[in-house]
């Protein structure tokens, strides 16, 4: 079953721009992938603080908004096409410059190879090239702040007709928006080549021993994420590319007949606005499995870790990884339930969108199996791992909700919606980061983060992404629609302003935390404790190499792996864990 | 070890919120409105029955199962409770969907009333206009190239098609009380969404779609209109009305708007 090619192997890189730039080397690019992802999370949460700020001080003069901005907020007034511009780039951002990026391209890189006991990637310089391409996809993406008009105000749906009409349909409609559409497609490139890597790797990189139900579970979301990615990915190019067209070649996809906008009748006919909502959802519904299935990778590595017991039904869990990620293409529909498209169809979405309900809950539970009965230590890592299992079934639940086109004929569009996706990706889904950051950290850094301050950050984190997120379902119970620039309108939003003033308080006091984790990170970088081999006594092949590990990874030696990877606490071992690549007989006396 | 309790006390806060209703639907004004109401609970109660033990096991194991010394059960796991909470929540999450599906087809896929009273809904950026077609029953030619919303006519009707020559035009929804109504939708822009929570209802309004929405509501009152579809920087001011009448104040209203044409 070990494969008998190896990786292209290559020489310790000379050379700063060799080392550091246009590095081949898989760490290296998940470094740059990382950093990437904290560079455009810092906008993301910043654009996010400014959103909560107008909605709660809509006539606000704030002299610096002016500056910035002379068109969209003269006088220092948030217009309220800024606020949708604003919006449009931190749901844009987040979902694919955060979400897509860290939890595959970052921790993925760096330890997808490691885990398998491979040198490198399978396609090392075509993983320089996703790096880079990502990039491109980003300075284009903020590029669009910049221009005339500004940004797009589509959301980060961009559904057409609003997003295919151009300039006449208003600011941030002309260049920003087109842009938005470059980057996305730049990204789509970019995903494309990362996705490739990860599926040749797994497969044919594995070193001797390493069958598949030995792999860790991190591993296998990686593998189906890139899947996921491959498959999705073409049909966003797809949909940009049709997009582009109707915004500048006269084509009519998405645009019917018999638009008047701005006093101008447009000369489009025969397209369906609703063409784009399947495209852009058959893509966007994977795309949400491929930002929260390596978080789940991660806890299940760090609730074993932690509690010092194999994973609760590992073989379950593979199932449950592949059942999401194969019934995830099959479910797009439950966003377009009010769309206008065949009530037949959204009977047929809604029972698969159950049935993707119960893999998730098979991983649940076995993530309560694991540490049920084991021997717990709460470093910061395992605090996150399970605060991701609490904000996995908080957010998770409210999808029962929301899957029933019965039910969602008052929450879609609402708050309730909101709520429901921030939970499970702008919050559990960054929770698998934190957690993959301080468990990896010292093996990626050679050095130990701050036990003290990551508690501090965890706790108030965990406490005030609960305050700022659970409160939205209660807004959408009260039919506060979504995409609002201010609630100033409407006699039933009134009542409900104060909510978002204590959702604003909470964000503010929530995203000032994150301030300890940046000094954590960047100070335990320079001035950590130095990191042993194996801090945590874990049993995976990155931690049987030193920290930081070698550029060859593995020192010229061909690992053999005799165990699975969750064998803590065995009964008659030496340890309390055997490593993956201990003697196949370790714990026979 | 704090996060138990921690986790907890998140619990009954989360729980008290939606057992207290502090911030809740509004009373619903139609039958449909009752019976989703009740769709709704049933979803309520087992999401928290579920949320509650979920989030109570997740404390009570950092709590109970703590390091203290004590050694970790060698297990790689349990068949048969793996096969018990997963039909268990298959059949939980599949069954509640199922039993929904009645309210969808009430709402989508039965047969439409032949005497719903048919409103036309016109939604452009940022307003909702509505137009009846006046004691003919017939709605009158409309053009694109004749709307002139600064002259009120956002419907572009053509004066000299006899047929519209007694359509009522108006900004806000006008209805009678316990009969039902057939909306039909359309944009001339972009997408919008016509949602009136007391109904609880939504459609979005899809340009180049004609499309239609049954209802009745029962309830005399006036309900506001909040476009829930992002449909442009006037998206969070597009409002409009739903004024549910006595059916003989319904008929007095529609005599008033032809007698000031």
């Amino acid at each position: 079953m070990s494969s008998p090619v190896t990786a292209h192997v290559h020489h310790a890189p000379q050379g700063f721009f060799r080392k550091y730039i246009f590095s081949l080397d898989h760490k290296v690019i998940g470094i740059q992938y990382y950093f990437l992802a904290l560079f455009s999370v810092v906008i993301g949460v910043s654009l996010s603080l400014l959103m909560r700020y107008h909605m709660i001080n809509p006539d606000a003069k704030v002299g610096w908004f002016g500056t910035l901005w002379p068109t969209a907020a003269q006088g220092g007034i948030m217009t309220p096409e800024l606020y949708l511009s604003l919006m449009t780039m931190h749901g844009t951002i987040m979902v694919f410059f955060v979400l897509t990026t860290a939890p595959q391209g970052g921790f993925g890189n760096y330890f997808l190879p490691i885990q398998i006991g491979a040198e490198d990637m399978a396609f090392p310089t075509l993983n320089m090239l996703s790096f880079w391409t990502t990039f491109v996809a980003l300075c284009v993406m903020v590029a669009a702040f910049f221009v005339q008009g500004g940004p797009p105000l589509s959301g980060w749906t961009g559904y057409p007709p609003l997003s295919a009409i151009g300039r006449l349909a208003g600011p941030g409609e002309g260049l920003g928006q087109t842009l938005w559409i470059v980057s996305i497609a730049i990204f789509c490139g970019a995903s494309l080549m990362g996705a490739i890597n990860f599926i040749a790797t797994l497969i044919d990189l594995r070193c001797q021993g390493m069958s598949l139900m030995r792999l860790p579970l991190t591993c296998w979301t990686w593998f189906v994420t890139a899947i996921l990615g491959l498959l999705g990915f073409a049909v966003l190019l797809a949909a940009g590319v049709l997009l582009i067209l109707d915004r500048s070649a006269g084509t009519s996809f998405f645009l019917p007949a018999g638009l008047l906008v701005s006093d101008q009748i447009l000369n489009h006919k025969g397209g369906s606005p609703l063409l784009w909502q399947h495209l852009f959802w058959f893509f966007g519904h994977p795309e949400v499995y491929i930002a929260i299935l390596p978080g789940m990778g991660v806890t299940s590595q760090l609730l074993s870790t932690f509690a010092r017991k194999p994973i609760f039904g590992y073989k379950a869990m593979v199932y449950a990884i592949f059942s999401i990620g194969f019934l995830g293409f099959l479910v797009w529909g439950h966003h377009m339930f009010m769309s206008g498209m065949s009530p037949y169809s959204a009977m047929a979405f809604s029972v698969l969108t159950m049935a993707i309900g119960v893999p998730s809950a098979i991983k649940t539970f076995n993530w309560i199996g694991t540490v049920w009965g084991g021997q717990i230590h709460f470093t910061t890592a395992m605090l996150f791992a399970l605060g991701f299992v609490s904000l996995f079934v908080t957010g998770g639940l409210s999808g029962i909700f929301l899957g029933q086109p019965a039910l969602d004929l008052y929450f879609h569009d609402t708050y309730f919606v909101v709520g429901h996706f921030h939970i499970i990706m702008g919050v559990a889904a960054i929770f698998g980061m934190f957690a993959g950051t301080f468990y990896w950290f010292p093996k990626m850094f050679g050095r130990m983060m701050n036990e003290t301050l990551g508690k501090i950050h965890f706790y108030i984190t965990f406490i005030g992404v609960y305050a700022i997120f659970v409160p939205m379902h209660l807004l959408g119970i009260a039919g506060n629609p979504r995409r609002y620039a201010d609630f100033t309108n409407f006699d039933f939003l009134g009542k409900l302003i104060p909510i978002h003033t204590f959702m604003t308080h909470a964000a503010y006091l929530t995203a000032a935390v994150q301030l300890i984790f940046f000094f954590n990170l960047f100070w335990s970088m320079k001035k950590g404790k130095p990191a042993p081999m194996n801090p945590w006594n874990a049993t995976t092949l990155e931690w049987t190499i030193p920290s930081p590990p070698p550029f060859d990874n593995f020192g010229g030696r061909h690992p053999v792996v005799n165990h699975g990877a969750y064998e803590y606490s065995v009964p008659g071992a030496p340890r309390d864990f055997i490593m993956q690549t201990d003697p196949v007989d370790i714990h026979v006396q | 070890m704090l996060l138990a309790p921690i986790v907890w006390i998140l619990t009954i806060v989360i729980c008290y919120f939606f057992i207290s209703k502090t911030w809740w639907f509004p009373p619903p004004i139609s039958q449909h409105g009752v019976a989703y109401d009740a769709q709704f609970m049933r979803t309520l109660v087992i999401t928290g029955v579920i949320f509650v033990v979920a989030q109570f096991a997740l404390g009570w194991a950092i709590l109970r199962f703590r390091n203290r010394g004590q050694a970790a059960r060698y297990s790689h796991g349990n068949n048969t409770l793996e096969t018990i909470w997963t039909t268990a929540t298959a059949i939980l999450f599949v069954g509640i969907v199922l039993v929904g599906t009645r309210i969808w087809i009430a709402v989508h896929l039965s047969d439409p009333d032949p005497n719903a009273i048919p409103i036309e809904l016109m939604s452009k950026q940022f307003a909702f206009n509505f137009r009846y077609p006046g004691p003919d029953g017939k709605f009158g030619r409309t053009d694109l190239k004749l709307v002139n919303d600064a002259a009120g006519n956002p419907f572009g009707l053509d004066d000299k098609d006899p047929a519209g020559k007694d359509d009522i035009v108006s900004a806000s929804l006008k209805v009678p009380a316990g009969r039902p109504i057939k909306l039909i939708m359309h944009s001339r822009d972009v997408i919008h969404n016509f949602f009136v929570r007391e109904l609880r209802l939504k459609q979005d309004i899809v340009p180049g779609m004609e499309i239609p929405l049954y209802f009745q509501a029962d309830q005399l009152g006036t309900y506001e209109i909040p476009c829930s579809e992002l449909c442009g920087l006037g998206h969070f001011q597009m409002r409009s009305t739903m004024q549910v009448m006595a059916e003989a104040d319904f008929e007095k209203w529609k005599r008033e708007q032809a007698a000031n044409r």
